[in-house]
């Protein structure tokens, strides 16, 4: 399989001075002003190390100078160099780096959430695979560390019976100036085409491990069989949720939000004024997935679901789905809700059952965040 | 402390048996039966419809050839003599006395469709045992036909549904509420008895909340099926109060005592208000495991449920044993017969053989072996304690991580595991799914292993952590010393790759066509 590598020069920039993140060139220039330094193109070396080490000799595109090419000296490697020639300092030279490498089968970039996003817009249906240098990394294109996202590549060229694709990793980003205001507001951009590791591995006195897409289909089924035909559905967005319109042969605008009655959609993309309006003297209930390491449940990337739509359904009549893998790797064991309205949070705290694979839910504590 | 082990596996490149040997060996020539043995039993013993047309496929190969091909397979095994801190197996020395008992012909010759007159001594020694299952739980009877721990929570479902169904209320009591961490078999079985399942996380103590299982249960839960400890080492002390607020709310409680060995002799599942509970017979009770087999799951439960228990149940009636088939409310069979009669027998020499003294002490000895392990380990930068926050005591086990090391490093715990082949010990247990703890590895000392295998093992530990350090490529590349190197698990996703029988392995390796049938 062809590689193009893509480093993003800033990414990073703003975690060691306290910034939360360098979208932007003010950012960027905040960030070097206190002193900080990139570590992106450090840590993209330790990953084409790694790959040189595994393969050597194996053929490489990478952008021109610092976006790439300088990283790799020495390095046993047949490099195509392309890309843009004058950098820009902003999210332009990684866009016109990717769309000189949109004939190779995955691009690797160095970077955080920002750089996947920027990535994944262009890269149309390549995959993409990251290595982690960013300050915030919430979306589901990154390798554990450099050295994983170098043998990633390795497999790739010398191995690729070994790499699967999943088709829709979520390409997650962060409101940073809202984050620097101490309020967390992860959104969901887009999905991604992303490679995985073919478990390598087989459990000494179990058998294979649960598959966390054959989970989430079989959880989104059974919320399906749940749905009776007059109550208003609001599918909130995300991969999850959106399962659940998929399960029922509907197709889901994937980031927006749906309106679902008697299994089918009836309105895609809807905000709060248009839900209100259908829930009219209808029930209602509000199906959700819940966002990776944070657990948010509400009032993330899902305000079109405003509080009184929320306020009427209650938490009775909220429909969570998620993997048991997800849930257990939340960095706290609890889901967090943000209505904007403090007395609905508090409303909402409790214990909810989340429907994680066929006749089965885990119970999950909602907090007000 | 004993030196880290040096070891080379054989490695031989020994062809599957049905490539070896030439046509027209045997191991033994028998002679012609004489003519007057021919005149008394007839020539044709097997009725011609029986008689198959062609020669089965067969080794042909002597009797020398045979015990040298599986010498040479052996050799290129680590045995079961090794050191093995394979946590959540609680691996034991299985003791040849109690394997020599079992084969006695009193024992060995006995079929299970003898009558039960000629059967009394072996049914004697299931009763017997029951009496010891029901003095370390509490519980009133003991059955043994589950062939595993899985098959013995399996028979609680079992039971489970069979009570509520006679109580007019299985329509009603359809939800079975667990924890994440107990083990994957309660969760399963109950599914696969019918029953809706709910599990609880794991919260900031390190295991689920009162609070969460008072939301849990209703007059929806036919059973809640817990672990405690459970597998990363620790023990829920509101477990009293647990029973209560599923009995409360009308649910059985399941005690499922995989890991036993802790709190052997400490405590009783009856006490602590359950009502059933499951023993390991292969773990805990020092009979032999391998692969899958053979085990004895040996479930119990209170009088009140005693009447739905799989059948045949061994009772004592006036002076003799009998096999109580009239039950009329049993939930019918989970396994043929009575139970794997080797193991029982083994389990209750072990028994015997430990005494309640000697019980009591081991679980003693495991755990503090366990907590110097957790010490020792301590010490080793790049591991770390799961839940590290939580500073209680683990029992018998707890669970590691080694994500500080591999985040430097790169080498996975899969690597890790590898590695450890190369020394001549048995690759480290992970964990059970989901990983709740990244990188994960669960050793477990028992009582039985010496504070010097101890040592050894925790010495190759830090040996292969300064290995990730300094070359980790190479541990990335284990096993060196090993027969085979590492196993591509891709082929298992490929039919094509592997073969269960010689039939099919010729159609799918040498491609031959002349095949009848499929395999």
């Amino acid at each position: 399989m062809q590689i193009g590598v893509v480093v993003n020069p800033f990414a990073g920039l703003g975690g060691a001075v306290g910034l939360k993140g360098t979208d932007g060139p003010d950012s960027v220039a905040k960030a070097l002003r206190l002193g900080a330094r990139a570590k992106s193109g450090e840590r993209a070396r330790v990953a084409l190390a790694h790959l040189a080490e595994r393969v050597p000799g194996a053929e490489l595109t990478l952008a021109r100078g610092e976006m790439g090419e300088d990283w790799c000296e020495g390095l046993d490697l047949s490099l195509t160099i392309t890309g843009p020639t004058a950098l820009t300092g902003t999210a332009r030279d990684t866009k016109e780096a990717v769309r000189a490498m949109r004939d190779r089968d995955v691009i690797v970039f160095a970077g955080g959430d920002g750089t996947a996003r920027d990535i994944a817009s262009v890269a149309g249906g390549i995959g993409i695979l990251g290595i982690p240098c960013g300050v915030k990394m919430h979306s589901g294109v990154f390798g554990v560390n450099p050295r994983a996202a170098g043998a990633m590549m390795a497999d790739l060229v010398a191995n690729p019976k070994r790499v699967d694709f999943v088709e829709d990793a979520e390409v997650m980003d962060i409101d940073e100036d809202a984050l620097r205001n101490g309020v967390l507001a992860p959104r969901l951009y887009g999905l991604a085409r992303v490679p995985i590791s073919r478990s390598l591995m087989q459990a000494a006195k179990g058998g294979p491990r649960l598959n966390s897409a054959g989970a989430l289909s079989s959880a989104a089924a059974e919320i399906v069989a749940e749905m009776d035909v007059e109550t208003l559905y609001i599918i909130g967005p995300g991969t999850s949720a959106q399962s659940v319109a998929k399960a029922a042969g509907q197709t889901a605008s994937t980031l927006g939000v749906d309106a679902m009655i008697g299994r089918k959609i009836v309105a895609h993309d809807v905000d709060d004024a248009s839900l209100l309006r259908l829930a009219k003297g209808r029930k209602l209930r509000i199906v959700l997935g819940v966002t990776g390491q944070q657990g948010f449940l509400l009032g993330r990337g899902n305000q079109q679901i405003g509080a009184k739509l929320v306020r009427r359904a209650g938490r009775e009549g909220l429909m969570i789905l998620a993997t048991e893998e997800k849930l257990t790797q939340l960095s706290q064991p609890r889901l967090l809700v943000d209505t904007g309205e403090p007395d609905l949070d508090l409303q909402l705290a409790g214990f909810v059952r989340v429907t994680t694979g066929k006749r089965r839910k885990m119970m999950m504590r909602i907090d007000s965040c | 402390m004993k030196s880290i082990p040096e070891f080379r596996s054989a490695k031989w490149n020994e062809p599957v048996v049905m490539e070896m040997g030439r046509s027209g060996s045997r191991g033994q020539l028998f002679p012609a039966p004489e003519d007057e043995v021919t005149e008394a039993v007839g020539i044709d013993l097997i009725p011609a419809a029986m008689q198959r047309k062609d020669r089965a496929a067969l080794p042909e190969i002597t009797e020398f050839e045979a015990q040298r091909h599986y010498l040479h397979l052996s050799q290129m095994t680590l045995g079961m003599m090794g050191v093995s801190l394979f946590g959540t197996c609680t691996m034991k020395y299985n003791s040849k006395t109690a394997e020599y008992a079992t084969l006695r012909p009193e024992l060995a010759e006995v079929h299970p469709y003898q009558h039960p007159d000629t059967l009394q001594g072996v049914l004697e020694i299931f009763d017997d045992f029951n009496g010891i299952l029901q003095n370390l739980s509490g519980m009133d009877q003991f059955i043994f036909q589950a062939g595993g721990g899985a098959d013995a929570a399996y028979t609680m479902a079992a039971v489970a549904r069979a009570y509520w169904r006679d109580k007019g209320k299985l329509h009603q009591r359809t939800e079975m509420v667990t924890s994440v961490q107990a083990h994957p078999c309660n969760p399963a079985t109950a599914a696969a008895a019918g029953f809706n399942v709910v599990n609880l996380p794991l919260e900031d103590n390190g295991y689920p909340s009162l609070e969460a299982l008072k939301a849990a249960v209703s007059e929806k839960t036919a059973l809640i099926m817990i672990n405690n400890p459970d597998d990363m080492g620790i023990y829920n002390p509101e477990i009293k109060e647990w029973v209560k607020v599923a009995k409360d709310a009308g649910a059985l409680c399941f005690y499922d005592h995989a890991n036993f060995n802790g709190v052997m002799g400490k405590l009783s599942a009856r006490e602590l208000g359950f009502d059933a509970c499951m023993f390991m017979l292969h773990k805990t009770f020092g009979a032999p495991k391998a692969g899958g087999g053979p085990a004895v799951g040996a479930y119990g439960c209170t009088k009140e449920l005693a009447p739905y228990l799989p059948c045949p149940v061994v009772v004592k009636h006036g002076n003799s044993y009998i096999l109580d088939e009239d039950r009329p409310k049993s939930s019918g069979k989970v396994r043929e017969f009575w139970g794997n009669v080797p193991q029982v027998v083994r389990a209750y020499a072990w028994a015997r053989a430990m005494g309640a003294d000697g019980i009591n002490l081991a679980s003693d000895i495991s755990v503090v072996a366990n907590n110097y392990m957790d010490k020792k380990l301590g010490e080793i930068v790049g591991l770390e304690i799961s839940n590290p926050k939580i500073n209680a005591h683990r029992m018998e086990m707890t669970r590691w991580s080694l994500a500080p090391l591999t985040e430097e490093t790169g080498v996975s715990t899969v690597d890790f595991a590898n590695r450890l082949a190369d020394f001549g010990i048995d690759p480290y247990w992970m964990s059970h799914e989901p990983w709740i703890v990244a990188e994960p590895f669960t050793p477990e000392a028992g009582e039985l292993w010496s504070k010097e295998d101890i040592d050894m093992w925790i010495g190759v530990i830090a040996q292969i952590v300064q290995e990730a350090r300094t070359n980790p490529e190479f541990v990335k590349t284990a096993p060196h010393n090993q027969a085979i190197a590492q196993v591509k698990g891709d082929a298992f996703e490929d039919p094509a790759k592997w073969a269960m029988t010689w039939r099919a392995y010729k159609r799918k390796v040498q491609g031959s066509t002349k095949v009848k049938g499929v395999a």
